[in-house]
Order: C-alpha cells, then sequence, then structure tokens
C-alpha cells in the first residue's frame, strides 16, 4: 500500500458572512437581522417578489476582492452571476444568486491558497461571493414538523464561498487551516466570528483511498474539528470490520456530536445553473485591485514578523498572538504599556490558554485590563517577584481582576534577598528534617526534598540557584 | 421510448415533478411528455443558427460595474407580509419539506 493511500485527505467548503456590511449583497436591506423580529429587514428584493432588481453592494465587491487577495487567489477580470435553482422556501424566488465555475460561469477567484505553519499549502480552488438563503424553524424536529417557518431576515445576507482541494491530512490541520482562515478574515474587518452563524462550513473526508463522504450542517470552525474526528473514526472502524465507506452525505448532529447519513434529492445538475441575467457582469481592473492592495489592513503573517521585531517575542509567541485577532490586539495594548514586551508574550501565549482552558472561558469574558498584563511583566523582568509568585499573583489577577501590584503588597510576596534572612530559613528547615538532611548528604538526590521544603516555607519567594547553593554549602560542612 | 425526436422520457418527467414538489399521476406524466417534447421541438429550431466562433451573450447591453452604496434604508416590512398569504405571527408558513 503507498503511503498517498494510507493518509486522510480533508478538503473543506467554508462559506463567511461578510459581516461588516450594513447592507445585504443585493439590496438595501439592513444586515443587523439578528436578535430582530422574524421578517424584519426584507424588502421586495430579498423577497423576491414578482419584478424587483438586484444591485450589487459596492463594498461588498471591495472586501470580496480583500479577502481573495490575502487569500492568494487569482482574481477574475471579468465576472457573471448565476442562478442556481431549486424548490426549497429558503429562497422564495425558487434560487440562490451566486457564482459558478461550469457553464460558461465565472467564479470571483481561482487557484488561492494558505500555508499551515508546517510551510504545507492548502489550496484553494475557488471563491464565489453569493447570497445567504433563509432561516427555516420547525414545530420540533425536521422530520416531525407539519409545515414549516421561514424569516427571510437573513435571505441575501452577502456570504463568501471558500473551497478547498483536499489537501488537509487530519482533523487538526482542519483546525489550524480554520484559525489561520479566520484570523485573516478577522484582520480586514470583513467578519466577526463572535456573531452567531457568521461561518459556516461543509467538509469532506476520504480515509485510505476509500469513498469520499461529505459532512453538512457544520455551524461553527469549531466543531469543524470534532465532526471530522467523528466521521474519520466512523471510518476507520468500518474499514477495520471489513466494510467499504459508501459515498454518501451526512448530516452532522451538533447536540448528539454524531453525524446522520442523508439522502439529498437534488444533483449537481438539477440546479440547472445559468446567467442571472437581472445583473450585469463585473469588471474588475488591475488599477482597482492594486488600490485595494494597497490599502489593505495589516494580515496575520506581516504582523507576526513584526511582533518579533517590535516587541522581541520569539516566533512561536508571535504565531500563537496572532492566530486570534482579538489576543493581538489585546496583547499588543500590554506590550506597548511594558518595558518588557516579551514577558507580555510568555504571559499571554503561554500562561494563559491552559487557564483558560481549565475555566472554559475566553479571554473576552475575563475582566482583566491589558495593563494589568503590562504591570505583572514589568514586576517579573525588574525581579521583584520570583517565577513562582508571579504565577500565584498571576492567577489571583485572572480570577478577581485585581492589580498584579494590589495581589503582590497584599500577599507579601517580594523576593526574599537578604542571604542573612535565607540562611535562617535554610537552617531552620536542616533543623526540622535531621533525616533529610542525613539522607542529603549520601544521595545528592534528596537535596530536591529539602529544597521544596523551602520552598514551602518561603511560599517560593527565594531564587531557586541560591537556595541549592547554600544547602549544598551547608551539606558539605555538616 | 428514448428517441432522438422524444429527448425527455417518462422518468425524468418524474424526477422533474419531484424536484418542482408537483404530485403527478401516470397519466399527468404521458401527458407532461408530450408537452415538454413538442416545446423542445420547437426550440430546436435555434439550433440551426450556426453560432461557430461566436462568444455567449450574457446581457444585451453593453453595461458593468452597476453598484449601490452600502447604506441601508429602512425595511418595508410591513406591506410585504400583508400580502403572505399564510404566517404564524411574524414567520411566513410553508409546507413541510420532507
Amino acid at each position: 500500500m503507498s503511503s498517498e493511500s494510507k493518509k486522510i485527505k480533508i478538503g473543506l467548503e467554508v462559506h463567511c458572512q461578510l459581516t461588516s456590511l450594513k447592507t445585504k449583497l443585493f439590496c438595501n436591506s439592513p444586515s443587523d437581522y439578528r436578535e430582530k423580529p422574524p421578517n424584519t429587514n426584507i424588502c421586495p428584493v430579498c423577497i423576491g417578489t414578482p419584478g424587483s432588481l438586484p444591485v450589487l453592494n459596492r463594498n461588498a465587491l471591495n472586501y470580496a476582492t480583500m479577502v481573495a487577495s490575502s487569500l492568494n487567489f487569482e482574481i477574475m477580470s471579468h465576472m457573471i452571476f448565476f442562478r442556481k435553482n431549486y424548490f426549497y422556501p429558503d429562497m422564495s424566488k425558487n434560487f440562490q444568486i451566486t457564482q459558478y465555475d461550469r457553464a460558461g460561469g465565472v467564479p470571483f477567484a481561482i487557484n488561492g491558497y494558505i500555508l499551515l505553519n508546517d510551510g504545507r499549502k492548502i489550496r484553494l480552488g475557488r471563491m464565489q461571493l453569493e447570497e445567504d438563503p433563509a432561516k427555516i424553524s420547525y414545530d420540533g424536529t425536521i422530520e416531525s414538523s407539519s409545515e414549516t417557518y421561514v424569516d427571510y431576515n437573513r435571505a441575501g445576507i452577502a456570504l463568501i464561498e471558500i473551497v478547498t482541494e483536499p489537501d488537509l491530512e487530519s482533523p487538526s490541520d482542519a483546525r489550524e487551516f480554520l484559525n489561520k482562515l479566520s484570523s485573516i478574515l478577522e484582520h480586514l474587518n470583513v467578519l466577526d466570528l463572535g456573531l452567531e452563524g457568521s461561518v459556516r462550513c461543509d467538509a469532506n473526508i476520504s480515509h485510505r483511498g476509500g469513498k469520499r463522504v461529505e459532512i453538512k450542517n457544520i455551524s461553527s470552525f469549531k466543531e469543524v474539528e470534532r465532526a471530522l474526528n467523528f466521521e474519520m473514526t466512523r471510518q476507520k472502524s468500518l474499514a477495520s470490520k471489513g466494510i467499504s465507506v459508501s459515498q454518501e452525505t451526512r448530516h452532522w448532529d451538533d447536540v448528539r456530536r454524531i453525524t446522520i447519513s442523508l439522502r439529498l434529492k437534488e444533483e449537481e445538475q438539477d440546479y440547472r445553473y445559468f446567467p442571472e441575467t437581472d445583473l450585469v457582469p463585473v469588471t474588475l481592473s488591475e488599477t482597482f485591485i492594486e488600490k485595494i492592495n494597497h490599502d489593505m489592513p495589516e494580515l496575520p503573517k506581516e504582523r507576526e514578523i513584526r511582533f518579533q521585531q517590535e516587541y522581541n517575542h520569539s516566533s512561536e509567541i508571535a504565531r500563537v498572538l496572532v492566530k486570534d485577532k482579538y489576543l493581538a490586539d489585546y496583547s499588543e495594548k500590554a506590550a506597548k504599556e511594558s518595558i518588557a514586551p516579551r514577558e507580555v508574550g510568555i504571559l499571554l501565549a503561554v500562561n494563559l490558554p491552559p487557564f483558560l482552558n481549565e475555566i472554559g472561558k475566553d479571554l473576552k469574558s475575563l475582566d482583566v485590563a491589558p495593563e494589568h498584563f503590562a504591570e505583572l511583566a514589568d514586576m517579573i523582568s525588574k525581579g521583584e517577584v520570583s517565577r513562582r509568585s508571579a504565577k500565584t499573583i498571576f492567577l489571583e489577577m485572572l480570577k478577581t481582576g485585581q492589580k498584579p501590584r494590589n495581589i503582590f503588597d497584599k500577599k507579601g510576596l517580594d523576593v526574599i534577598s537578604d542571604s542573612k534572612s535565607i540562611e535562617d530559613i535554610v537552617t531552620k528547615i536542616f533543623k526540622d528534617n535531621p533525616e533529610a538532611v542525613k539522607d542529603a548528604a549520601k544521595d545528592t538526590k534528596a537535596i530536591n526534598f529539602l529544597l521544596g521544603k523551602i520552598m514551602q516555607e518561603t511560599q517560593g519567594r527565594v531564587d531557586p540557584s541560591i537556595a541549592t547553593k547554600l544547602v549544598k554549602q551547608k551539606l558539605s560542612v555538616q | 421510448m428514448k428517441t432522438p425526436k422524444h429527448p425527455i422520457s417518462e422518468k425524468e418527467v418524474s424526477h422533474l415533478a419531484e424536484l418542482a414538489r408537483l404530485e403527478l399521476s401516470g397519466k399527468d406524466v404521458t401527458e407532461m411528455r408530450l408537452h415538454l417534447n413538442k416545446i423542445l421541438d420547437y426550440f430546436k429550431m435555434i439550433d440551426e443558427v450556426d453560432t461557430e466562433g461566436i462568444s455567449p451573450t450574457y446581457h444585451v447591453f453593453d453595461l458593468v460595474n452597476v453598484l449601490r452604496d452600502d447604506t441601508p434604508h429602512s425595511p418595508e416590512s410591513k406591506d410585504l407580509l400583508e400580502n403572505v398569504p399564510k404566517k404564524k405571527g411574524r414567520y411566513i408558513k410553508a409546507p413541510r419539506m420532507i
């Protein structure tokens, strides 16, 4: 068996709303539909009343060009829109305005890519600009509901669709890819990932050159890795039982966290794609694209390099910080306030994530100002607190939102630096633990026990190297 | 029977009906097939025109880049909802889909 056929191959089809737009893609209905009563943000265009005519949103075109350019796409200089026809109430005109790469259609852009951390290139086949369909609710479940309730508030919202080649080799690759993509889109200020339903994803996955399974209805980027892990395990377990995987579409159930087989009625040719002649073609000149590139905000990759130069972060730390625009902005605020920006980076990129993981919250929901991180970093770099005390202060600061300096004063965590005080402590520990002292004289490993006692006694306020030196000295004269 | 003269089969008519969520009886399918094939035969006249070397026309005018500014208008939902035949609250009712 070749190594190629052992591999897992994953491709993604990502839909992102351009949430910074104030209006929908083809009409002036406001785009702020979340929390609005059903069918509030609608007009004749987005509910498709006869005679209404769509007109393209200028900013949607600008934003899509920015996205395509930052994802290394070749942008089409002449493009048209297509109708994708189907009978489903989420588009009341019975078609969706989209773009198409066949039957004479031209997508927005082709042949883009994103690089993963290890340098692997994830090819992006094409990008399209299209309208989001309406949201449908049911009485109970999709199977049991006797009728459906349609809310056209979302119908017509601008979406970009990005389709990857099957270049991802694991569910964690997919996570890394989506992190990079979302950080780019957030740095462009075109997407707010925090808005419910702003991104959605379909995934296809095949195992050891087997049949391809498509997973639909993954409603957030976080769910993608989970859905792929489930599907990978399912396919591996089928393979181990000698059952072949059938080519099918499965539905991700994010409540039960499983994929379920779904029979789709429409095949590609059933959509009867043809040009949307209510819209005129779009041409993008080189000058236009150059201007967009010129005005482009700083992208994560550039920011990562600047962070290393400006704040002396290591490349690893810089990479973690720019993974999420909120964290990157936050770290930059803190770094600017600190005399030790490198320490700020370590606190935010190394020490913070495990804490957030443990409490299941994100940085946004903590009541801690960037200045607090700056203050703690300064205290560490000036040697006012030991690493161990810094950790105590760090955790207390995250839990209570208090300033590091206040916690430090309250807890008396200043470093014990005069040698007389340290000697007194060492003497006390030796006196309290005569057995351990005997052991330590014979076996150097037992020194750690004594050191541990010293740290305990002083709540880690002693520099470990000084303590070790003193313990060794004292042992040698025993 | 699939002959060049009758390009659409009964099976295809049934499939179309299913996609369009229409219920057709066996008799309807036979009749629709005849109608559809007549229409297609009629349109075949277009095939007689020689289009060799002519690029497709998507639009009759040479207009490009008709764009509008991203400025919201106040929505007109009240009048639009009055035209909706079936509602539940502010939701628009549609038949079940499975």
